[in-house]
C-alpha cells in the first residue's frame, strides 16, 4: 500500500519579501496504489513546487502530505525515508549526473540506502535494464554521453531506488520523437513489472492521452480539473482557455464537430478518432 | 534557504531613491561614510541616525528587510560593544565595578556607527539594480582609462559576475534537490563525510558553470562584442535636477558633520 494524499496544501515562495509569490493553493489530491496519472498546466502553473511536496523536498506552508496515513513531515527522519519510498526525477535530470562512471552514478541512490554491494548490483543492473541503457556504457563517463542516454542514465537512478511511487518532472522536454517514445515505454514497463504508481508531468498531450488513467490539470497553482482522459479532453475548449494543447485527436475531434459532423464526445486518441469515423461512415452506408 | 540571501540585494521599487542616478547614489554613499566618521558627540550621532531614517523612508525599505541585512554582522556589533563597555577607563557606574558611564557611551556609539555603516551601504544595494550599479561604477571610474586602467572590462567582469550569483544560486538549489531526491545526505556525520557529501553539488555545478561560460563568450562574440573601445549603450546615464539636488544636500550634511566635529558636539 502506497497510497499519497495532499490535505489543502498550500506553498508561498520567499513569503515576506518584496518577491512573494503563491504557487500553490489549496491543492487536496490523492492518488492511490498503482494508478498511472499525469499532471498537466502551464509553465509556471505550481506543477514542479506541487511535486517537490509529495517526497518532502519542499514543505508546505499550509496543509499536510500523507502516505500511507501519515505526514512526511512529521521529522528529519521521515522527511529523509519518504525519499526512498517516492522516487522524483527532476526535469532536465542529466545536469545531476557527477560520477565518474555510468554505473557509479546509477548505484548513488541505493548505496546512500545503505544496502549490501550485491543487492545493489543487482539494483543497477536491473534499472539500467528498465530504462535501456546497455551494460557495455557502465564504465564510461557520464559526461561524453549523448543527451538521450544521460536523461535515460538520470532516470535509471531513480528506479535504482525501488520507489513505490515513481514522480517524473517532464521526462520528455528536450529530446527528439523518438528518445520520447523510447522513455514513455521505460516508464510504461517499469510501472508494469513492479506495480508502481507513477505520476508524471508532461506537455506531451498524445502520449498523456494514450498512459495516463487520470490526469490532473493545474492553472496558477490550484486543480482546477482532475478525472479521467476522457473527461478531461471532452473539455477541450477549456483547456484551450488556459493556454495548453490537446492531443492532436481531440484537437481534429473538436475541428470536425464545429463542422457539423457528429462524432460522440470523449475522443482523444487516434485509434477512437478512426473507430468514430468509421462508425459513422457504416451509418451513412445503410 | 540559499535563496533567502539578501546580503546585498536589489529590491525593485519606483522611489526617489530609486530614481537617482547610480554615479549620484555612489557618491553619496562616500560622502555619507566621510560624514559618519566626523561623528563624535551625541548631537552628530542624532544627525546621521536622522539622515539615515530619512533616507530609508523615502525608499520604502522596511524596517525588517534593513535587519535582516544587518543580522549577519550582529556577532561583531555585540563583540564589539562589550570591548568597549569593559575596556575604557571612566568613572564606574558604582564604586568598584569595571563599567563605566564613559564605557556605555562608548559602546553605544561604537554600536551606531556600524549599524549606520551597513544600513548606508545597503539603502545603494536595496535601491540600485546590479547593472545600474556597475554601470553607474564604470562611469565614476572612466577617468582611469587615462591611465590605461581596463576599467570597462573590469566592470563587465563585476557585472556579469554579479548578474550569474542569482542564477547559480538557483541552479545549485536545484542540485542540492535532485541529489537529496536521490537521499544525499548534507546535514549529518561527520566533517570529512559532509565534504564528501558536497561533491555530487560541486561536479555538476562547475560542468554547468564552465558550459555557460564557454556559451556566453560565444553569444558575446557573435554579436561583435570586442570590449570596451567605441562601446555605446542603450541606457544612457543623465544627470537631472534632482541629483544636483541629492549632492547638494549630500554636501551640506558634510559641511554640518564637519561643523559639529569642530564645536565638538
Ligand atoms: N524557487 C523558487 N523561488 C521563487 N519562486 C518560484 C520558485 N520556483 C518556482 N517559483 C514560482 O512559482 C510558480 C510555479 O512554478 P513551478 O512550480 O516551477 O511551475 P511549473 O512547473 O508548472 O512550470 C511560478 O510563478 C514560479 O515563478
Ligand atoms: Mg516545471
Amino acid at each position: 500500500m502506497a497510497e499519497i494524499i495532499t490535505e489543502k496544501l498550500s506553498h508561498v515562495y520567499s513569503a515576506g519579501t518584496p518577491f512573494e509569490s503563491t504557487a500553490l493553493h489549496d491543492v487536496s489530491i490523492s492518488i492511490p496504489q498503482g494508478q498511472f496519472a499525469a499532471v498537466i498546466g502551464h509553465t509556471g502553473s505550481g506543477k514542479s513546487t506541487f511535486i517537490q511536496h509529495l517526497n518532502a523536498l519542499l514543505q508546505p506552508t499550509e496543509g499536510r502530505v500523507l502516505l500511507d496515513g501519515q505526514d512526511i513531515n512529521n521529522d528529519k527522519y521521515t522527511r529523509r525515508d519518504v525519499k526512498w519510498k517516492v522516487g522524483l526525477v527532476f526535469q532536465y535530470p542529466e545536469y545531476q549526473l557527477f560520477e565518474e562512471t555510468v554505473y557509479k552514478d546509477i548505484a548513488f541512490g541505493p548505496s546512500n540506502m545503505k544496502l549490501s554491494k550485491e543487492e545493489i548490483d543487482e539494483r543497477v543492473r536491473e534499472a539500467a535494464a528498465f530504462t535501456g541503457v546497455s551494460e557495455e556504457l557502465f564504465e564510461r563517463s557520464p559526461l561524453e554521453l549523448s543527451g538521450g542516454q544521460k536523461r535515460r542514465i538520470a532516470i535509471a537512478g531513480v528506479i535504482a531506488m525501488r520507489p513505490e511511487i515513481l514522480i517524473l518532472d517532464e521526462p520528455t522536454a528536450g529530446l527528439d520523437p523518438a528518445g520520447c517514445a523510447q522513455i514513455f515505454e521505460n516508464i510504461r514497463s517499469y510501472r508494469e513489472k513492479s506495480g508502481a504508481t507513477v505520476l508524471i508531468v508532461s506537455h506531451s498531450m498524445d502520449d498523456v492521452a494514450r498512459l495516463a488513467e487520470r490526469i490532473i490539470v493545474f492553472d496558477r497553482g490550484t486543480v482546477v480539473m482532475d478525472d479521467t482522459p476522457a473527461s478531461v479532453f471532452s473539455r477541450a475548449k477549456e483547456l484551450m482557455e488556459i493556454g495548453l494543447n490537446v492531443p492532436k485527436a481531440a484537437e481534429l475531434a473538436v475541428a470536425l464537430r464545429d463542422r457539423g459532423i457528429g462524432l460522440p464526445e470523449g475522443i482523444f486518441t487516434h485509434e477512437r478518432l478512426l473507430a468514430a469515423l468509421l462508425q459513422l461512415r457504416e451509418g451513412r452506408k445503410c | 534557504m540559499l535563496r533567502d540571501v539578501t546580503l546585498g540585494q536589489y529590491f525593485p521599487g519606483n522611489t526617489v531613491v530609486h530614481r537617482l542616478d547610480p554615479r549620484t547614489k555612489i557618491l553619496l554613499v562616500v560622502i555619507y561614510i566621510i560624514a559618519l566618521f566626523q561623528a563624535q558627540g551625541w548631537i552628530s550621532y542624532g544627525l546621521v541616525t536622522l539622515v539615515t531614517l530619512v533616507c530609508m523612508a523615502l525608499s520604502k525599505i522596511k524596517p525588517s528587510s534593513m535587519f535582516k541585512g544587518v543580522k549577519p554582522m550582529l556577532f561583531i556589533i555585540v563583540l564589539t560593544a562589550l570591548l568597549n563597555i569593559f575596556y575604557t577607563e571612566g568613572t564606574p557606574i558604582r564604586p568598584g565595578w569595571i563599567i563605566t558611564w564613559e564605557g556605555i557611551a562608548r559602546a553605544v556609539q561604537m554600536m551606531l556607527r556600524i549599524i549606520l555603516l551597513i544600513s548606508g551601504t545597503f539603502l545603494l544595494t536595496y535601491t540600485t539594480s546590479p547593472i545600474a550599479l556597475t554601470d553607474g561604477l564604470e562611469m565614476l571610474l572612466s577617468p582611469l582609462k587615462k591611465l590605461k586602467v581596463p576599467v570597462h572590462e573590469m566592470t563587465m567582469m563585476m557585472s556579469m559576475a554579479l548578474r550569474f550569483i542569482p542564477t547559480l544560486i538557483a541552479e545549485t538549489d536545484k542540485i542540492m534537490s535532485a541529489q537529496k531526491a536521490r537521499g544525499a545526505d548534507f546535514e549529518t556525520g561527520s566533517l570529512i563525510q559532509r565534504a564528501k557529501a558536497l561533491l555530487p553539488i560541486l561536479v555538476p555545478l562547475f560542468v554547468s558553470a564552465f558550459k555557460r561560460a564557454d556559451e556566453l563568450a560565444v553569444a558575446m562574440e557573435s554579436r561583435c562584442y570586442h570590449g570596451g573601445e567605441g562601446r555605446t549603450r542603450m541606457k544612457q546615464l543623465i544627470m537631472q535636477r534632482r541629483d544636483t539636488i541629492a549632492l547638494v544636500l549630500g554636501l551640506l550634511f558634510l559641511t554640518a558633520m564637519i561643523v559639529l566635529k569642530r564645536v565638538g558636539l
